[in-house]
């Protein structure tokens, strides 16, 4: 188990580095001077020299590069242009809001995903398991970004049931989550369901029925457990996918999160955030997927034989 | 029944294709709706001769009417226009990005899967850095670091020369990597081996006996992309990172829209729905071309 760990961290090492250099080298070839934009036209040469040197802008490009990925390994994502305080500080206040609806649209895409596709191929070919494959081939094709205001219209200004938008209390964070987390439970519930159909297939679950256990039994005991397992990989993608749509999500109901400082920092043109807020994502991405594969490992000692 | 079957006119896999697809409602009613909307896209400036961007100014926020279908917007300027014209953009902008992810990556992808060896594993570790990223958030990184200074934007026309680049460089990997397969799945089947045995050149192997043979999954790869591309589209310029005003684009509607959310659902509504059909509609499309093209690919 050691060995697979640290090959898999291994493999997960210089990607981060290739990710980080690529962030680096898209932001500091922007034509848009930080300079410049802080400043503004009236300021002396001395102001601007001595705002290059306090950013270290004044050092040669590679030396930076050093500088930045020492200050990374040390949780320094560098100071913000426009808000002069750490980016670390912004991180430690917003990611905090975009794990939340990240991980309460996972949960949610679990919680409706996995039943229904379990019960889908449970019934195979019934009403039911029709209707949930209708259903998740529409959730899967209905981005957020569309979910989202359709949600906003229906449930919040026609029905009034919930906020349109805010962050205050949890009944704010349930029409995000859904926002958010619909195509991923979609996705979740289409897996679960081959998975299972396939694994219900298998001789020991044959076996098992022979050997006197009900079916719903040995589905429970044999089937779902090793169904699962595929089901995990998809959701460790999702999860990418989860942060990344909380960009849309976050604009459109007006959540703090890292999604939403990302869009205004563009805007702001400060750079600094823009790259520590990529790097984050970037790097929980990789994170999650190394998380995942290791899990798939623990869990599975055929994928550590053959890892 | 020996009779029947020799008297039946074998059809081409083309026409056999043709064949099945229309015989698929979901196909028929998706394709129906796509030629429609390239119709209007092409058509806009007949359909609306008033344009995209003339406001009136006695009239905004106004209720639908005869003048104004789904009336008009806070700069009086009229919702169904801009839905008409935003189905230019959309598609517009689908289908030059989409082409970028043809150029490159189907060329690389051939090449790569063919040749294998060093330019093989070039290919598989560029893709491989760009997989690593969520696509999307590469897409606003490479648009948010050619922005100009902060309160001022880009030139439309530039901004949707931004977007094709971006999306473009974002998009090319996965279909070079589909090709790859394709071409790594044929290359050493005999037909390849006796074209080559009888001299023929790399590149007519590979235009005239690669190409043809991968172009069904292909195919199939594309009509998705372009609802991938669209909806990508739409969600920069939602963030304000795509197609810069006066050009309408849905996904900038629904931002525009947001603050009337309440008092004029119909200007969240419009673009919402306009997006959600066209996306839909490319998706089950694509779906029911792969049925039709390979029915042993169905589940």
């Amino acid at each position: 188990m050691g060995q697979f760990l640290l090959k898999r961290i291994g493999l997960a090492v210089p990607t981060l580095l290739v990710v980080v250099f690529l962030v680096f080298m898209a932001v500091h070839l922007a034509p848009s001077d930080p300079v410049e934009n802080k400043l503004g036209e009236k300021a002396t040469a001395e102001q601007r020299t001595a705002m290059r040197h306090h950013y270290g802008l004044d050092q040669p490009l590679p030396l930076q590069f050093v500088r930045y990925v020492g200050g990374l390994l040390h949780g320094d994502f560098g100071e913000s242009y426009k808000l002069e305080q750490p980016v670390s500080t912004l991180i430690a206040v917003k990611f905090p809001v975009t794990a939340q609806l990240a991980i309460a649209a996972l949960l949610f895409s679990i919680a409706v995903g996995l039943p229904a596709g379990a019960v889908a191929a449970y019934f195979h070919n019934s009403w039911f398991d029709r209707a949930v494959m209708a259903l998740v081939v529409a959730m899967v094709s209905i981005p957020s970004i569309v979910l989202g205001p359709l949600l906003i219209l229906g449930v919040a200004v026609k029905l009034g049931w919930l906020p349109t938008s805010g962050w205050e209390s949890p009944k704010y964070m349930v029409l995000p989550m859904i926002a958010l987390g619909s195509r991923s439970a979609a996705i979740v519930a289409r897996f679960m369901r081959s998975s299972l159909l396939d694994t219900l297939r298998q001789d020991y679950i044959r076996t098992a029925i022979a050997k006197g256990l009900s079916r719903p039994m040995a589905v429970w005991r044999h089937g779902i457990k090793n169904a699962l397992l595929p089901v995990l990989t998809v959701l460790g993608t999702n999860f990418g996918a989860l942060l990344t749509g909380s960009f849309v999500v976050e604009t459109l109901f007006h959540v703090p999160g890292i999604g939403d400082i990302s869009i205004e920092s563009i805007q702001w043109r400060d750079y600094p955030v823009v790259q520590g807020m990529a790097l984050l994502v970037a790097i929980v991405y990789v994170f999650v997927n190394l998380g995942v594969d290791v899990l798939y490992g623990a869990i599975d000692p055929r994928v550590r034989a053959r890892g | 029944m020996a009779e029947v079957t020799l008297a039946k006119p074998s059809l081409s896999p083309t026409a056999e294709a043709w064949r099945r697809l229309q015989r698929n409602p979901v196909a028929v009613v998706c394709g129906t709706f796509i030629v429609g909307l390239v119709l209007v896209a092409l058509l806009a400036n007949l359909l609306k001769p008033q344009g995209y961007d003339t406001p009136d100014f006695l009239h905004r926020l106004a209720a639908g009417s005869a003048a104004h279908p789904l009336g008009t917007d806070q700069e009086g300027r009229d919702v169904l226009s801009r839905i008409v014209y935003g189905a230019r953009i959309s598609l517009g902008v689908a289908t030059v990005i989409v082409s970028i992810e043809i150029a490159i990556g189907l060329t690389l992808g051939l090449i790569a899967g063919y040749y294998g060896g060093a330019i093989d594993s070039a290919l598989m570790r560029v893709t491989d850095v760009m997989f690593s990223f969520p696509d999307i958030l590469l897409a606003i990184l490479l648009v948010a670091v050619v922005q100009p200074g902060p309160g001022k934007a880009l030139a439309p026309q530039v901004s949707l020369i931004t977007l094709f680049v971006a999306l473009g460089l974002v998009y090319w990997p996965g279909l070079a990597r589909l090709a790859r397969g394709q071409a790594m799945a044929l290359r050493n089947r005999e037909y390849i081996e006796a074209a080559r045995a009888m001299g023929v050149r790399d590149r007519a192997i590979l235009l005239r006996h690669l190409l043809p043979n991968t172009l069904s999954p292909i195919i199939v790869q594309v009509t998705q992309d372009i609802a991938q591309v669209m909806l990508a589209e739409a969600t920069l310029s939602f963030l304000g990172l795509g197609v810069q005003p006066p050009f309408p684009s849905w996904g900038r509607m629904i931002q525009d829209a947001l603050p009337f959310k309440e008092a004029h659902p119909i200007l969240l509504l419009a673009p919402t729905v306009a997006l959600a059909a066209t996306v839909m509609a490319f998706n089950f499309f694509g779906d029911a071309l792969r049925d039709a093209l390979d029915p042993r690919l169905r589940e």
